[in-house]
């Protein structure tokens, strides 16, 4: 890989933001696992297999499966943020299987926010 | 419900009134006419269902196995779900279900307390970005303060953005930053180098943790403008052991941004060379401390020395150093962004900005918080933390770490800053906050801190290493019913020769938890004392273990949990404790909803 | 059952090992990779206790000599941290968190619970070779405190009930 300079340094984050607001047509859909030490201990990896073999098997090639970190509130770990294209991101806590499993069907593939689950929605910080 | 073993697949479409209405006949002889024409009329079956109850939306069709809730289908919508989503495999998104805007009963981020009174700078991309994706972090403007620095700003104007600012350091000491830097410049002996301390030691903090894995290269970024600023192309980052994701996403971070150029030699082609290196603690307290962590990185025991001089002109390798916190460096792209009059903007007279605090013990809501500095104890407390669980209540708040203070009821209005702690007997230490509730007993929880400033005292000097254990032994009598009377006296007294003798941070607040409990809970150690009683019945010596007959509800939980049998109860009778059979293991307690053992 | 105390205090002795000369040798490459850097002393007993588990004399000494600084001198270091161990340890270290956060949450409790059970105190092997205890100051997971790591497993919000059926999983 090149060394970049100022000016790519632009273009990757336009790029970039691009790709993060999920723009019409690319992406659907955004889960973010939160996956800190305290995420993985309660059972964030397992979540985030469960979500990469749905994906995998539905075939789905808009739906994007990152990672983050903490989201800060470690006693309702496992937490997960799902976010539609036109929708405010929501973040669901206390996951473990079954709940991945309503929320993936529910909120991921017919777009209904699981409401049992949901913690918040809208984002911390003002979004790119 | 499950796809039965002759079909791949189910098609439900319901034919209540509702959707009858809206045409799902006509929907199903669409479908049934789509699949025959594919020859899938014996791999996909269609059933007709009874109302789904959701007849506004009708006609309904769900397809099973997944469960896909297709809702408003038309005939012409046929040939797409056929095509689509039984042949592909591809879900018809026209046709999902859209929630109307009205009606969110989910409720807003900002109103919720634990996230609506945050403000967020240090933490600005939690659980927004890939930690180990450079370009995400980028996206959010990542290293655009550092392009910004490399190619606009002198390092003494640098230095003068971090000085305008107010920023101090987040590690405990509070010491301004901007002074720092400029005192390291000042000196003219090369090498030099910048040292990000990750040793984040004080048991209940864990936001350094939290930054390094989730935002590792706010880190780096701040620390390659530290060194551009005082002149330093090398840094170490000192991560403790005990952090192996930290350690492992912090040396993605690095080499991702070696790979672009922004680590390494000219960087983003200004001319400027730093890299970084990322250096393992070994496991000891003390190595937080400046001056040991240094001796630690040199491959040596972490034992502080005296200053002066200061790491500034004789640090690592006797050579000029500045060394902040991993807090510290992540507030510094966003003041080189926006400016140090806008960082200053936020928090108090003396105390800029925001503080991160790691808010864990007897509280709802446990997790990490950022703040303005100036935001009330009671508003971190109750209104982000959510309150005491199981209705008891809130006794005390131990800020600082071992070496920090308690802040008891009563006192919950303090406005939290450098001063204002230190004027309460606590201090800011690296933002651990432990609440505790009545179910703490003081002088358990003062014997706990010194216990652990003993095992982690690096035994340098006297009043440290051999005071503390003594303090702590004195402690163990008390808790254990041997306390006598001027035993308070006599650790106020070592105490304060403790606190004024010793010549590390470590040992210069070491007796601050003995301290500030005496100072706001001297009764607590005198019922233990005088009465031998511990009332928050931790202490197992001093407790009676008896069964207060009026509370007993004569649930027979403290029977049930009772590891050695000791706990006589029937069905509607009071419980008994044969106190020969008691371990005092206090397991009763613990699980006795009505406080009716004591 | 023993007096509480009593167990509290018990202490487990142990005999140090002696390397056969053949395992010893393959500490050179740990060496060759460290020697004549400065301050690389702690990374290399970081990988010679990786290897051996632990770090007997024979290994501190033969690092001593290959990255010329004096036995004492890592002698020093090696007590110093408590990353390091200069005794064998069980297939499977317990580190119970005692922290400010778990402290407050009842880990003293799970820490009776396994000297109770399991006989062994904090800094103890148990005779069966199968666990070692250690007590940590903080894993830095104190929002599912109380907190304990058998290996490299992660228990949260342990329940001093739960504590014997967690650690009876680990052979």
């Amino acid at each position: 890989m090149p060394k970049i300079s100022i000016q790519d340094l632009k273009k990757i984050k336009e790029k970039e933001r691009a790709r993060m607001v999920l723009r019409e047509g690319e992406y659907r859909a955004k889960i973010t696992v939160h996956m800190g030490t305290c995420g993985i201990a309660a059972g964030a990896r397992e979540i985030m297999t469960y979500f990469r073999d749905r994906i995998g098997q539905e075939n789905l090639t808009d739906v994007i499966l990152t990672n983050s970190g903490c989201a800060g509130l470690c006693a309702k770990e496992p937490m997960i943020t799902v976010e539609l294209a036109d929708a405010a991101p929501v973040k669901y806590v206390l996951l473990d299987k079954e709940k991945a499993q309503r929320i993936f069907d529910e909120h991921v593939l017919a777009g209904k926010p699981v409401e049992d689950y949901a913690l918040a929605r809208g984002s911390e910080t003002r979004a790119t | 419900m499950c796809a039965s073993p002759y079909y791949r697949m189910q098609l439900m479409i319901c034919a209540g009134t509702g959707c009858m209405a809206s045409g799902s006949l006509e929907v199903k002889a669409a479908l049934q006419k789509e699949l025959t024409k594919r020859n899938l009329q014996d791999d996909v079956q269609i059933i007709m269902t009874g109302c789904n109850g959701f007849c506004a939306m009708g006609p309904l069709v769900v397809a099973y196995p997944d469960g896909i809730f297709y809702n408003q289908v038309k005939p012409e919508h046929a040939p797409l779900i056929v095509e689509e989503h039984v042949l592909k495999g591809r879900i018809v998104k026209e046709l999902l279900f859209k929630e109307p805007v009205a009606k969110d009963q989910v409720p807003l981020i900002k109103d919720i307390g634990f996230f609506g009174r945050q403000r967020l700078i240090v933490l600005r991309n939690r659980g927004l970005i890939d930690a180990e994706n450079i370009d995400e972090y980028i996206a959010r403007d990542g290293y655009s303060a550092l392009g910004k620095v490399l190619e606009e700003m002198t390092p003494e104007e640098v230095i003068e953005e971090v000085k305008k600012s107010g920023l101090r350091g987040r590690g405990g000491g509070g010491f301004p930053t901007g002074l720092k830097w400029e005192e390291c410049r000042k000196y003219n002996n090369f090498p030099k180098y910048t040292i990000c301390n990750g040793d984040e030691g004080d048991p209940g903090a864990f936001m350094d943790r939290s930054v390094m894995e989730g935002d590792p290269h706010s880190v780096l970024e701040g620390m390659a403008i530290s060194g551009y600023a005082i002149g330093a192309h090398k840094g170490y980052i000192y991560v403790r052991a005990e952090y192996p994701l930290a350690i492992k996403r912090l040396q993605k971070a690095i080499n991702d941004a070696r790979e672009y150029g922004l680590l390494g030699t000219d960087i983003l082609g200004k001319g400027f060379d730093f890299d970084i290196e990322i250096y393992p603690g070994a496991g000891a307290f003390v190595c937080g401390e400046s001056t040991a962590l240094m001796f630690s990185i040199e491959g040596k025991r972490g034992m502080p020395r005296i200053k002066p001089p200061r790491s500034a002109e004789a640090g690592l390798w006797n050579k000029p150093t500045n060394l902040n916190n991993v807090e510290t460096f992540a507030n510094i792209p966003p003041i080189i962004l926006n400016g140090g009059d806008w960082f200053a903007s936020i928090g108090t007279e003396g105390s800029k900005g925001t503080k991160v605090f790691a808010l864990t013990g007897a509280v709802n809501n446990v997790g990490l918080v950022e703040v303005p500095m100036g935001t009330t104890l009671k508003e971190l407390i109750f209104e982000i933390g959510g309150g005491i669980p199981k209705k008891r209540k809130f006794k005390a708040a131990q800020i600082g770490g071992p070496s920090g203070g308690c802040i008891p009821l009563g006192m919950e209005d303090v406005e939290i800053d450098y001063e204002s702690l230190i004027g309460v007997g606590a201090m800011m230490g690296s933002g651990g906050v432990v609440v505790m509730d009545e179910m703490t007993c003081m002088v358990d929880t003062a014997r706990f801190f010194t216990g652990f400033c003993v095992d982690e005292s690096c035994g340098k000097c006297i009043p440290c290493r051999e005071g503390l254990k003594v303090m702590y032994d004195k402690l163990t009598d008390i808790c254990e019913g041997r306390g006598q009377e001027g035993d308070v006296e006599f650790l106020i007294e070592l105490g304060h020769h403790i606190n004024s003798t010793s010549h590390c941070g470590l040992g210069k607040s070491a007796a601050n938890p003995v301290l500030s409990t005496i100072r706001y809970f001297r009764h607590e150690y005198d019922a233990h004392i005088r009465d031998k009683h511990c009332d928050a019945l931790v202490c197992p010596n001093l407790i009676d273990f008896v069964v207060i007959e009026d509370k007993c509800k004569m649930c027979g939980l403290c029977h049930k949990n009772c590891p050695s049998n000791a706990i006589i109860w029937e069905k509607k009778t009071v419980a008994r404790i044969d106190l020969e059979k008691c371990t005092k293991c206090r397991t009763c307690i613990t699980n006795c909803r009505f406080h009716a053992i004591r | 059952m023993e007096d509480r105390d009593a167990l509290l205090k018990k202490k487990v002795q142990r005999t140090v090992e002696v390397l056969p000369a053949k395992e010893l040798a393959k500490l050179d490459e740990v060496i060759a990779r460290y020697a004549g850097k400065a301050g690389h002393l702690i990374p290399a007993l970081k990988d010679a206790q990786e290897m051996y588990g632990y770090l007997p004399m024979e290994v501190q000494h033969r690092i001593a000599d290959g990255l010329h600084v004096s036995p004492s001198h890592v002698y020093g270091v090696v007590t110093f941290y408590s990353f390091f161990t200069i005794m064998p340890r069980g297939r499977h270290t317990i580190r119970l968190c005692l922290g400010t956060a778990c402290y407050v949450k009842g880990s003293k409790e799970i820490l009776e619970t396994i000297v109770r059970e399991v006989g062994i105190n904090v800094g103890e092997t148990s005779q069966d070779g199968r666990f070692t205890i250690e007590a940590v100051r903080c894993l830095g997971a104190c929002g599912l405190a109380p907190v304990m790591m058998i290996g490299e497993d992660t228990h949260g919000n342990v329940d001093p009930k739960d504590t014997l059926r967690i650690i009876q999983a680990y052979e």
